[in-house]
């Protein structure tokens, strides 16, 4: 059996106006192109500006917040109960900032389905010697190996080896601006009094680089040990739990929780970062917005072209229907019609927008806030194909079908005789 | 089939145009045709003669009265069903014979063939070549239609209406647009067909001495058959 006559006819009708079809696919081409370049574009740098933030944000931040102790001892006594206690002018007392219990949480935590993954951390305030000056700052000590899975660390070091923290007996990476004030380069010693007094010689062996001067100006990063050491603190010492979750938008109510369960205070991301979050949400808003425009804007050239078409062939039209063929029959000629062009033209569209992209992926951008990132960019979701391909095919469905049923309605005589 | 039937018959047709203001085109036509027969309607130019054709073809359906193709009732068909009475029962051809342009001559004939699907492509190809060569216009088979002369264009017309063995071809003043030999050839040629077909024909012609020469001459006027 040979191709069906329908098929045979779309195919001549299209091809013998070469240059018509070829405008019309082109106008979905275009649209198509236009709308992946796009969308891929703009969720990059959408893509960036949250990793910017989330990358180094532990999505629950479990801690001990230094604060005047609510509990106070009048209200243990039963004999006042019935009274109004005032007690002014309230201080924290030396609460410990260390976890409680921090082994068993951490067991806890880890076996929760909603956790992606726990890093524990110890912060020390400690003073870089620079010379006569000593620079005040912070050393975190960090789960070296969660860091670098979990928290993208390996992204901001931008000299030396983030895994040597490990490997190398006290050891520290140093933020850019201090290493910058201490003039500091990688394997060479440098000495840090810890806030008790004690004076310590540290091994650099990278530099990070965050990209906010408030960051790495003051804090650098050793192992859990070596900082344990530094404050003369045992091995189950932490000050934080950084837990990163499976679906962000739980954190507010995993937060409080996790607070309830485990008796500390514990801050979500979006709490930590409210200003970012309604960024995300203008920006988000933004790439929807344009999106859908491209579409709409695309979706009527391209019905306008198809129309255009359809209307110069109803001569046709009324010869096939005078010649036996049915009103179905010509409306299936013209949607073969439609969605050949539209399936060329979205495909090749898929194609182009592919090409734009990755062109854009070439420009050259480079940022102190990301080191790793050395050209614009893009975003390569496999959905805005599908998107772009299933758009091109029913919008060129609905131009086809519309004035194809209409054609197919009328009698024959009627385009015959409006000549 | 009944041979002795009337191939068509029109009973009371009544037909009004709307546009601009209402207007009695065709009043009570009655009208009968035999298979084999050779008939040709004529009349001043807007005597409805051109409108009553586009009615029998089931190409208008927008009239009252009665309509019958080899006994059948072609009131209660719906478009898909009038359709196949088209490609089946009848051959028409237009005074501005169109053909597809897009398409060979070969394909142009070919095309209503391959819809009935009675017949296979290589059948409906050779059956195509045929009636060309009888036509005297088989070397242009491979050409584009709208490359061919006005005469080449309406004999190809012809081929179309003629490639399913409708039972009765229809043509709406045919020879209007061609000189006087080409006319001659496409009456020989519409003549032959009647004779050794036995398909009936319903001409509609301006065209006085073609008229005589036919089996029947059906005369209107202001939407009535007078004689």
């Amino acid at each position: 059996m040979k191709k069906p006559v329908i098929l045979e006819i779309s195919q001549t009708l299209l091809l013998a106006r070469l240059r018509q079809s070829l405008i019309a696919a082109a106008g979905v081409t275009f649209g198509i192109a236009m709308f992946i370049t796009l969308v891929s574009f703009m969720t990059g740098l959408n893509k960036m500006l949250d990793s910017l933030i989330l990358n180094r944000t532990p999505h629950v931040r479990l801690y001990n917040a230094i604060n005047p102790s609510l509990d106070q001892p009048i209200n243990r006594v039963g004999e006042f109960d019935n009274s109004l206690n005032i007690i002014r002018s309230i201080k924290p007392s030396d609460s410990r900032v260390e976890i409680y219990n921090t082994i068993p949480i951490l067991k806890a935590l880890q076996s929760d389905p909603r956790v992606i993954a726990v890093g524990p951390k110890v912060a020390a305030q400690v003073f870089y010697n620079v010379g006569v000056i000593d620079l005040n700052g912070t050393v975190n000590g960090i789960d070296v190996k969660t860091e670098i899975k979990s928290f993208s660390f390996n992204d901001y070091i931008i000299r030396g080896d983030a895994a040597d923290l490990d490997r190398v007996t006290n050891s520290i990476i140093l933020g850019k601006g201090v290493a910058d004030k201490m003039m500091a380069e990688i394997g060479e010693v440098i000495q840090i009094t810890s806030a008790k007094g004690e004076q310590v010689s540290l091994k650099v062996v990278g530099i990070f680089q965050l990209g906010l001067a408030a960051v790495d100006d003051v804090q650098s990063y050793a192992s859990l040990s070596t900082t344990q050491k530094l404050l003369g603190k045992n091995d189950s010492y932490y000050t934080d739990i950084q837990v990163k979750l499976t679906d962000i938008s739980l954190a507010p109510s995993v937060a409080k929780e996790f607070s309830k369960i485990y008796r500390v205070d514990a801050e979500d991301v979006q709490t930590a970062n409210a200003q970012f979050e309604s960024g995300t949400k203008v920006r988000n808003i933004i790439t929807y917005a344009v999106s859908i425009t491209l579409l709409i804007v695309a979706g009527f050239g391209i019905y306008n072209i198809l129309n255009m078409m359809i209307y110069e062939k109803m001569d046709s039209i009324a010869i096939l229907k005078a010649t036996g063929f049915s009103g179905s029959d010509v409306k299936r000629i013209f949607i073969n019609l439609s969605l050949i062009i539209g399936a060329i033209g979205g495909s090749v569209g898929l194609l182009l927008g592919f090409v734009f992209t990755s062109l854009i992926d070439q420009i050259p951008f480079k940022t102190a806030a990301l080191p790793a990132i050395s050209t614009y960019p893009i975003n390569y979701n496999i959905i805005f194909y599908f998107i772009g391909i299933t758009f091109a095919m029913a919008t060129t469905y609905i131009a086809g079908y519309f004035p194809a049923r209409k054609a197919s309605r009328i009698d024959p005589v009627v385009i015959i005789r409006g000549k | 089939m009944n041979s002795n039937g009337n191939v068509i018959e029109t009973r009371n047709i009544n037909k009004y145009f709307h546009d601009p203001v209402k207007f009695h085109v065709l009043q009570k036509v009655s009208l009968a045709i035999t298979y084999g027969e050779f008939v040709s309607v004529t009349g001043k130019s807007g005597c409805g003669k051109s409108t009553l054709l586009y009615i029998l073809s089931t190409m208008d359906t927008d009239y009252d009265g009665e309509l019958l193709i080899a006994d059948q009732s072609m009131n209660k068909l719906d478009g898909e069903g009038l359709a196949k009475i088209r490609n089946e029962k009848i051959g028409f051809v237009f005074q501005f014979h169109y053909l597809l342009p897009e398409f060979t001559v070969l394909r142009n004939v070919m095309l209503p063939g391959l819809k009935l699907k009675k017949l296979s492509e290589e059948e409906v190809e050779h059956k195509a070549m045929a009636h060309l060569k009888t036509l005297g216009i088989d070397d242009q088979a491979m050409k584009r239609a709208n490359l061919l002369s006005g005469g080449q264009k309406q004999r190809v017309a012809i081929a179309r209406a003629l490639i399913n063995d409708p039972l009765i071809i229809m043509g709406d003043e045919p020879t209007g647009n061609l000189d006087s030999k080409n006319s001659n050839i496409v009456f020989d040629i519409f003549s032959e067909i009647a004779s050794a077909k036995k398909q009936s024909l319903l001409i509609v012609t301006h065209d006085e001495d073609f008229a005589r020469r036919t089996d029947r001459i059906v005369v209107m006027d202001d939407g009535k058959i007078i004689s």
